[in-house]
């Protein structure tokens, strides 16, 4: 590829991701306001979302082989039991990251 | 100024409130980003390149594609095709954000430029105080985010294969970070029919379809089942 096609390439790519970011606020403009569908697919998808990106995250884990998601299951039960006692944020965050570290550096190391 | 004061106060006392809030994300995307950097470097590529697709593009999951786009025969459209397909969750971080970005001003640009998913997550889901100025807040917590980001691939190009990590599994504070912010929201939400709908479409596509093609699949079918489903979820106020 030479420099210019390699520009383009990556200018294609920011052309694409401003795309998906910028269209619903092109779309829909103030003297345009949304249409009752989209504004209940705007309160009805970020829970949806949520949930989407946990399983996003969590995509390359093996069930079958290897350590079967055991550290994955362990360190989220850890972030729920953490974040309902104590509600805070970061605790629950770094208890949960700590506990995955641990488990994939001894426990289930190799 | 007197006016000065006021409005530089306003904007550190957002700024103060929005950093604790990026500090898992600190340690995320230093870490992601290092290694999108490295990845570059061993590749071939100079740390230029990181920096300036970290800068532009911003979103993780295609920068990495695109380095093998890049070391590979140049196709435009394909590549367009790939970053649209890739990024299309954005569509729905935008529609949600639609009210809360009115009348940010020329902040609102960088707002939706930055809206990444780590940034939308903690946009949506904060409850920002009374007396802070959310535009600013959420300015901070995008730019912040790309700070960390363009840092860490930057970093990662310059430094290369010198560096070896010993911090596996570190990259875990992102899942634990959208845990959170799931159950955060599970816990706001009367009844949670949008939340299964959104784990259970995911789970099942990613059965059906693997780990690179199923995110494109689970947002039609989230897509269609808050579609047919609405008045049942409208009915029941699932949602506030």
């Amino acid at each position: 590829m030479t420099l210019i096609q390699q520009i383009i390439t990556i200018g294609l790519c920011v052309l694409g991701t401003m795309t998906t970011r910028f269209l619903p606020f092109i779309v829909f403009t103030s003297k345009k306001p949304a249409p009752k569908y989209i504004q209940y697919l705007g309160k009805a998808l970020p829970a949806a979302v949520f949930g989407m990106l946990v399983v996003y995250c969590l995509k390359n884990v093996q069930i079958l082989t290897g350590s079967h998601g055991l550290p994955e299951l362990a360190a989220i039960f850890v972030v729920v039991i953490l974040h309902l006692k104590k509600r805070q944020m970061l605790l629950s965050i770094a208890g949960g990251t700590i506990c995955y570290m641990l488990l994939v550096q001894t426990l289930f190391a190799g | 100024m007197e006016h000065l004061f006021i409005k530089n106060r306003k904007i550190f006392t957002a700024a103060r409130h929005a950093f604790p809030y990026t500090i898992p994300i600190f340690a995320g995307f230093w870490f992601l980003g290092m290694t999108y950097g490295i990845y570059m470097n061993v590749s071939g590529f100079s740390f230029v390149y990181p920096m300036l697709m970290s800068l532009t593009i911003f979103g993780g999951s295609l920068e990495f594609v695109a380095v093998e786009m890049l070391l590979s025969a140049f196709a435009p459209l394909q590549t367009l095709v790939m970053a649209l397909v890739i990024q299309a969750r954005h569509l729905f971080y935008g529609i949600a954000m639609l009210d809360r970005f009115k009348g940010m001003g020329w902040k609102k640009f960088y707002l939706i430029f930055g809206m990444c998913d780590e940034s939308f997550s903690i946009n949506y889901s904060v409850k920002i105080p009374e007396n802070v100025d959310k535009g600013w807040f959420m300015f901070f917590v995008t730019l912040l985010n790309q700070i960390y980001w363009v840092a860490g691939a930057t970093a990662g190009g310059i430094l290369g294969s010198l560096i070896s990590f010993n911090i596996e599994g570190l990259d875990f504070v992102m899942t634990a970070m959208f845990v959170v912010i799931f159950l955060e929201q599970w816990l706001k939400d009367k009844k949670h029919y949008t939340a299964l709908v959104g784990l259970g479409a995911s789970a099942a596509c990613l059965f059906l379809f693997g780990a690179d093609t199923f995110m494109l699949p689970t947002m039609i079918c989230i897509l269609c089942l808050l579609t047919v489903f609405r008045r049942p979820i409208e009915w029941a106020g699932g949602i506030e």
